[in-house]
């Protein structure tokens, strides 16, 4: 006999039949190109350096399949490629790479941080964490899994997990890297001048050379001094991390968003032309569509809206942040942005999922929201200077 | 430095990778059922295609239609090697008749225009989805299927590739019978129902007194003892049943399965040592509770019209008192007939229940323990 559902899935079902009948899910119209030579998709080139890294990997693999060493390389791979690229494919077929220890209960060290780290890329935070743990019990020098369970933690808001596991870095990571990640936390949890201060003092006096942290810190860099109102420092922070080479999605999201806050919308629209396969840059082109009064703002939003109402038939949640986003500003609809992010709101807490929080709890007036909100700042004792405003008014408004 | 290198990309990733991703790899499929007759169109993107067969001959990036047109036969191939639809038990054999190609928010789509004969009309379809699952585990195939106007959905998973879909009844008549008859076949079946119900009711001709077991004087005794359990069951049941269905209550299904188990056992063992004798209607409804869930769980797999939510609950309600009732109708008489003999008392009684009571703690086992003792 069958399984005795919970709630969830029903729900889910009646909400999934209500989009199919009356949404615009159904694409225009099947047909059969006129011109046989007409380019119909494009795809990564097999001759790019990356596709080409990738090949030779998977060939090794199923060459010999079951090595862990190979497996555990060719997923990681992937998941780069999936961060530069944001497509989320790349995350299944790390995944399917990872299979035969994907279902073990203690997989070797190096699948247990892979494995949480796709794990919390579909928002499975527990889950990663769980991972984490056994992964840092096996081996307490594991530097990989002390990062990545200091991610995890901030995004679930767990500041004081988050500092824990950064300072298990200590002496087994570079200085940088140790204190990256504790500036990361700091500068969320009260600390913010101080943390800013620190990481430029560290990348100063022992700085690094790999790209990948280059971007890394600078963006970080510029995230701080954008929440504190540096606009200056930030824009210059956000020049450097753009510089160091092809910008990932997460730089281009951030660049954006401070783009966006300083009415520079235009900008965006030059920036995100070509990066729209990528829900959350196409959020944000929408969004500069919008504010610079062009035409192609509604096409844009509905295009959006399909892709909300796929993730949504699909079942997926990880959507729920950039959704809210769109509904209250693109959609004009504050009920259901609000309740877009308190359901996100319960997954993530990261300084956007709190700042669109606190612009829904304002244009819808939910009461519930704007006392999540004000819960946070006094608790938290984040520094971030809109949501500060927007707290104020919501203080005036309650 | 190459290892610190790679774990500080992975740092940027963890914050950076879940919301700034484009849309994941789905699946679209369309089926419209028409008696025997399965209609269906599947829309799957080029760049899964490419991932799973290869298309881009040249390798440079731009897919051209006709480097799709060249590898039809291949995605046909690939395709129909991983769908599977079956009818009652019978295979319904797929086959491509055209392919076209269709825009979706997120890039071009292959579009596959099917066809199956199942043979006879089909009542349930059952489908079995397997695309991409090993290239890609994060992919979901996403089904509408049609009848008659209706259109039910489902998602497959890896973890959930094998569905089977009631297509339903034209008009809302037809679905209550459907139901009504589902109610009935599931009582014949779930012979852990059946055996709570008859261990219940085997003493029912008989009365406890001075501690053995003695012939009831009138069948009026004997029917009300009996109509007592039988309305206790059915209320408590009927209660739970709808409370799981409307997906108020849920609870996890090895535990009801395993609480089933364990009331027929004790149900079986009371005929032997009377421990709560004279309560039996009570013991009834307490268990039925329990029982109401397992029903739910069965209503929930056949797939709910959503639209006939009501309809379909009240229906397969009935279906399970008409089994029932049918169950109590057989079974009073011939036992009221045979109170006096020893073989009644002795055999079905005695052994009867000790058998039941036995074959009980091994699904109680099973269920609980999760293990198999029976093949």
């Amino acid at each position: 006999m069958g399984v005795a559902r919970s709630p969830a899935p029903l729900a889910a079902c009646l909400l999934a039949v209500a989009l199919l009948l009356c949404s615009g899910a159904a694409p225009a119209a099947p047909h059969i190109p006129a011109d046989g030579n007409q380019v119909v998709e494009r795809l990564p080139s097999r001759n790019d350096p990356a596709q080409r890294e990738l090949g030779r990997l998977r060939a090794e693999l199923s060459a010999s399949p079951g090595n862990v060493r190979l497996a555990s390389a060719l997923a990681q791979r992937y998941i780069e490629q999936a961060r530069i690229d944001g497509d989320p494919r790349y995350l299944g077929y790390a995944q399917a790479a990872l299979a035969p220890w994907w279902e073990q209960g203690q997989p070797p060290g190096e699948v247990l941080v892979l494995r949480a780290t796709l794990r919390q890329s579909t928002h499975q935070f527990p889950a990663a964490l769980t991972d984490l743990d056994a992964a840092v019990r096996r081996d307490s020098g594991n530097v990989q899994a002390w990062l990545t369970r200091a991610t995890v933690q901030m995004v679930t808001g767990d500041f004081s997990g988050a500092r824990a596991s950064c300072m298990r870095l200590y002496s087994r990571a570079p200085a940088l890297v140790v204190q990256t990640c504790l500036s990361n936390v700091g500068s969320v949890n009260g600390q913010a001048a101080a943390s800013y201060r620190q990481l430029l003092d560290t990348q100063a006096s022992h700085p690094l050379d790999a790209p990948g942290v280059r971007v890394w810190v600078a963006t970080l860099l510029g995230e701080m001094a954008a929440r504190m109102g540096d606009t200056a420092d930030a824009e210059a922070h956000f020049h450097r991390a753009l510089a160091v080479g092809e910008p990932d999605s997460y730089l281009l999201g951030a660049w954006s968003d401070f783009l966006l806050d300083h009415g520079r919308a235009q900008e965006v629209v030059r920036l995100l032309k070509d990066k729209t396969r990528v829900d959350a840059l196409l959020l944000r082109y929408a969004l500069a569509l919008q504010a610079s009064g062009s035409p192609e703002a509604g096409p844009q939003a509905e295009t959006l809206r399909i892709r909300f109402d796929a993730a949504m038939l699909r079942g997926d949640t990880v959507h729920q942040r950039e959704q809210a986003r769109f509904e209250l500003v693109l959609r004009h609809d504050p009920a259901a942005a609000v309740r877009l992010a308190k359901a996100n709101w319960h997954v993530q807490k990261e300084p956007a999922d709190l700042r669109i929080l606190a612009d829904c709890a304002l244009a819808s007036g939910d009461a519930e929201a704007a006392r999540i909100v004000r819960d946070w700042l006094q608790s938290s004792r984040i520094e971030d200077r809109r949501i500060a405003a927007t707290a104020a008014r919501l203080k005036v408004a309650t | 430095m190459i290892e610190l290198f790679r774990c500080c990309l992975l740092a940027a990733l963890l914050l950076a990778a879940p919301a700034w991703a484009h849309k994941p790899s789905d699946s679209y499929l369309t089926l419209e059922v028409r008696q025997n007759q399965v209609d269906g169109q599947w829309d799957i993107a080029l760049r899964d295609l490419e991932m799973a067969i290869g298309l881009d001959q040249d390798g440079n990036g731009e897919l051209t239609w006709n480097e799709v047109r060249s590898r039809h036969d291949a995605i046909a191939a690939y395709a129909l090697a991983r769908l599977k639809l079956a009818s009652a038990g019978t295979a319904c054999p797929l086959r491509v008749t055209e392919q076209l190609l269709d825009e979706h928010s997120d890039g071009a789509y292959a579009v596959l225009r099917m066809h199956a004969d199942c043979g006879t009309a089909v009542a349930t379809l059952d489908i079995d989805y397997r695309l991409l699952f090993d290239v890609d585990p994060q992919h979901k195939g996403l089904l509408q299927l049609k009848h008659d106007r209706q259109v039910s959905t489902a998602i497959f998973a890896p973890d959930n590739a094998r569905q089977t879909l009631r297509v339903l009844g034209g008009s809302a008549w037809r679905q209550f019978g459907d139901y009504v008859r589902h109610g009935i076949w599931h009582i014949w079946i779930g012979f852990d129902h059946i055996l709570f119900l008859v261990s219940l009711l085997l003493p029912a001709v008989l009365v406890y007194r001075d501690r053995a077991w003695q012939s009831r004087d009138t069948f009026r005794a004997a029917a009300l003892d009996v109509l007592k359990i039988v309305t206790a069951f059915t209320l408590a049941h009927s209660i739970t049943l709808t409370l799981a269905t409307l997906g108020v209550v849920a609870l996890p299904s090895r535990l009801v399965e395993s609480a089933i188990a364990a009331s027929v056992v004790l149900a079986a063992l009371n005929n032997l040592w009377p421990i709560f004798h004279g309560r039996r209607a009570l013991v009834a409804f307490c268990f039925g509770l329990i029982h109401g869930f397992g029903f739910a769980s069965v209503l929930l797999d056949l797939g709910l019209p959503k639209a006939a939510l009501a309809v379909s609950l009240l229906g397969f309600n009935l279906g399970v008192e008409v089994g029932q009732i049918t169950i109590v109708a057989l079974f009073l008489p011939l036992a009221f007939l045979a109170r006096h003999t020893l073989i009644y008392r002795r055999g079905v009684v005695g052994a009867g229940s000790l058998a039941i009571a036995l074959l009980a703690l091994i699904w109680l086992a099973e269920r609980g323990l999760d293990i198999k003792l029976m093949a």
